[in-house]
């Protein structure tokens, strides 16, 4: 099975679409020539045409709304934000159409919205933006948010192939630092399951995208503590797995939810609030939540680094709340 | 300006209180000090007053409900400015005649949020001994639920979370402890093998039952009942007495007392008085045990039972020694009437150093009382009553009482405490002392 970065296995999922299905074109600022900001579309130019991958002007309003329009004719658009901070000039084409037409007229939109997100590379506050909540509160959308090169692969061609809007968040810190084995044959990661990232039985580490690796790294020192530590990577946020996320809760009784998103109103106050309504009496101790704290994301390193949570952070919380 | 009402600390160590009464329906006309609702706590009973004049707009507590200190139990809709403008002066005088100065703190300002607890695990990172009766036990919703499916005490297990706080591997660790067949034996055959104390019986009920919650003040008496016991060498001594000269001393007296002192002549006051003379014959009898040293009290300050209810309390006569027959008459009048309407404060059931308790007035012919503690004797006085008695060597009718002296024969040998009863017997039978 090869190796393969994270970009790579994006790459390669689109392209494998692309070669499957005539229906998929792709659409974004400098996909096409320049190969994308990021490179994820390198090479797709040469290869599938200019009729199928359309570099666009500078307006995410005109790229969405045209990949809705295309999407409503049959088409399977993949648009491209060079940013997902970028993504809020096209807002209103994504929450009051993609997100609605299925609702008013039964009709389907099979799209997706791709792009990078998330900070740790000093992007500064309109580059590094973790900004999937405002879609998460949006019924009529699919949100994925993958951690790892297969789930990289295997996401984006089940977004490809959703008949719904889907938004696909790339983490920018894990293009070309995370690599894994991608198989080579077809496979596809279904929308709206968890992995168990890690198993334990001590407590319940609940994240998703970048922040799986800080988890997973804060598993190790803590097992090396004597603490067992589950880490549950959600993959999906809308819809998101609430089956996975409760067993492992029944299963360690103890839970730390963590995410590179700020606090108010992220996804961990949405678990923490499915886990005490269903899952109260088996908790053994309070709902714990690690997130960047609520405020823009700094430009400065030293400022971004106090602002990002990170594995000792997460391993400090973990600690504290194993020995409640 | 609504004004919260909060159940007052009645005593420094008292953490909660149980409503067991609510003397105004919401929506009803409160006056300020006006009684609004009866407690019950680990050391009294008492009617407390209303902070403030105006409509009871909301009960929060309900009867029988038991909170903690502090708790808002309900809250009152006063009548504008000039509600808002009455406190700032009052609150000490204003609660003072119902239940005594520690009542008045309690109900004014809103109630202050607990410290925090330390978040930090105690050194050593192992916390001690479970928390005693009556403390509030730190688990969590998931050791609550096993204990309930597992039929436990959670205040039976060492916690060794943080502050102690019983975890999910404490109870589990506990119900491994206790053995495969755990989950079908009930509590007290667990705490048989662990508890050095020995545990109630395992019970095996048939037929329909009903469990009742213990009131506060119940559980306080079982609690004190059981500890005497197992601390002190209960021993009871029965002495027969003649009454006739108080009884005719009573009867001629009776009246004009009344008529005098507005006050019914019982004969509570002469068995007091023979007793406190008596107990300055024998001192020992006004003692108490400490390690392995005998403390002889000063004060002589006599408790008197008074049986309520609900329960069961002992006001303290202080300083009964000083006082004259009167004196003594009017103490125990005004205690015995305020402990049945809950009146009573915390300082006027506290210090005690002998007990007096009548279980006569039911008909009893003689009990055998449990001490008080920290005392060492209490003196039970059976019905006074008619009876054929030999007087030289004929039968005579002559008004007849058994008095029944329990006493710790750890400090207190027979002979001490029979020389103790002959004293009040010589008193009362030879009564000379004049009651107007």
């Amino acid at each position: 099975m090869p190796v393969m970065t994270y970009l790579d296995a994006i790459r390669q999922g689109i392209w494998e679409e692309m070669e499957r299905d005539p229906s998929v074109f792709l659409l974004g600022e400098d996909i096409g020539a320049y190969g994308g900001a990021f490179k994820v579309t390198a090479g797709m130019l040469e290869k599938f045409g200019a009729e199928r991958v359309i570099d666009t002007p500078i307006s995410e309003s005109a790229i969405v709304g045209a990949a809705v329009g295309a999407a409503l004719m049959g088409m399977r658009p993949v648009a491209e934000m060079q940013f997902m901070d970028f993504i809020s000039c096209g807002f209103d084409q994504i929450v009051n159409m993609a997100a609605k037409i299925h609702y008013r007229w039964g009709a389907k939109v099979p799209l997706v919205i791709r792009g990078p997100a998330g900070a740790g590379v000093h992007g500064g506050p309109f580059h590094s933006q973790s900004n999937e909540m405002w879609f998460v509160h949006t019924p009529g959308l699919k949100v994925v948010v993958p951690a790892t090169a297969y789930d990289a692969k295997g996401l984006i061609k089940a977004a490809i192939r959703d008949d719904n809007p889907v938004l696909y968040f790339e983490h920018k810190f894990l293009y070309r630092r995370i690599k894994d084995d991608v198989p080579e044959e077809d496979y596809t990661v279904a929308i709206g399951q968890a992995r168990i990232a890690r198993e334990g039985s001590d407590l319940t580490l609940i994240t998703y995208g970048a922040m799986v690796w800080a988890a997973l790294e804060a598993a190790d020192t803590l097992a090396k503590e004597g603490v067992s530590v589950e880490v549950v990577d959600l993959r999906s946020l809308l819809p998101y797995d609430e089956q996975t996320v409760l067993a492992s809760v029944r299963k360690t009784n103890k839970v730390l939810l963590l995410h590179e998103d700020t606090r108010t109103g992220g996804m961990a106050g949405e678990l923490a609030a499915l886990i005490a309504e269903t899952s109260f009496e088996d908790l053994d101790g309070p709902i714990v939540r690690v997130t960047a704290p609520d405020t823009p994301v700094p430009f400065s390193p030293p400022l971004e680094e106090y602002f990002l949570p990170n594995a000792q952070k997460v391993a400090e919380a973990a600690r504290k709340l194993a020995a409640y | 300006m609504p004004t919260n009402v909060i159940m007052p600390q009645m005593g420094e160590s008292v953490a909660e209180g149980t409503v067991t009464k609510w003397l105004k329906k919401v929506g009803d006309r409160v006056e300020r000090d006006e009684p609004l609702f009866e407690i019950s706590t680990d050391k009294v009973d008492a009617e407390i007053p209303s902070p403030a004049s105006g409509t009871l707009a909301k009960i929060l507590v309900k009867e029988s409900e038991t909170v903690e200190v502090n708790t808002v139990v309900a809250v009152i809709d006063g009548e504008g400015a000039a509600a808002a403008a009455a406190p700032p002066a009052a609150p000490a005088k204003a609660a003072k005649p119902a239940a005594g100065p520690e009542v008045a703190a309690a109900v004014t300002a809103p109630p202050k949020p607990e410290a925090a607890p330390p978040v930090t695990p105690a050194p050593g990172g192992r916390a001690a001994a479970p928390p005693s009766a009556g403390e509030k036990v730190r688990s969590s919703p998931l050791v609550r639920r096993i204990a309930r499916e597992h039929n436990v005490d959670v205040a039976q297990i060492p916690g060794t979370g943080q502050g102690g706080r019983v975890s999910k591997k404490d109870i589990l660790a506990y119900l491994a402890q206790a053995g495969p067949s755990r989950a079908a034996v009930p509590v007290s055959d667990v705490e048989r093998k662990r508890a050095p104390a020995p545990a109630a019986p395992r019970m095996v009920f048939s037929g329909p039952t009903e469990t009742v919650a213990m009131t506060p003040m119940r559980r306080q008496i079982a609690e004190h009942m059981a500890v005497s016991k197992r601390t002190s060498a209960h021993v009871t001594t029965v002495f027969e007495i003649e009454m006739s000269k108080v009884v005719e001393m009573r009867e001629r007296s009776a009246a004009e007392f009344e008529r005098r002192n507005g006050l019914k002549l019982t004969y509570t006051p002469f068995f007091f008085r023979a007793a406190v003379e008596a107990i300055k014959e024998f001192p020992i009898l006004n003692s108490s045990v400490e390690g392995t040293n005998i403390v002889y009290r000063r004060d002589v300050n006599v408790g008197v039972a008074v049986a309520l209810e609900t329960g069961l309390i002992v006001p303290v006569i202080k300083n009964a020694d000083e006082k004259n027959f009167l004196g003594i008459a009017r103490a125990v009048e005004d205690l015995a009437g305020r402990a049945r309407t809950k009146r009573l404060s915390v300082e006027e059931v506290q210090g005690g150093t002998f007990t007096l308790t009548n279980p006569g007035v039911f008909g009893s012919l003689f009990g055998t009382p449990i001490i008080h503690q920290p005392q060492v004797a209490i003196l039970g006085v059976g019905a006074i009553e008619k009876r054929a008695v030999i007087r030289h060597d004929a039968i005579a009718i002559r008004p007849m009482v058994y008095l029944a002296l329990t006493f710790d024969h750890r400090i207190i040998d027979g002979a001490v405490a029979d020389q103790f009863m002959g004293r009040i017997k010589s008193v009362l039978e030879n009564w000379d002392e004049p009651v107007l």
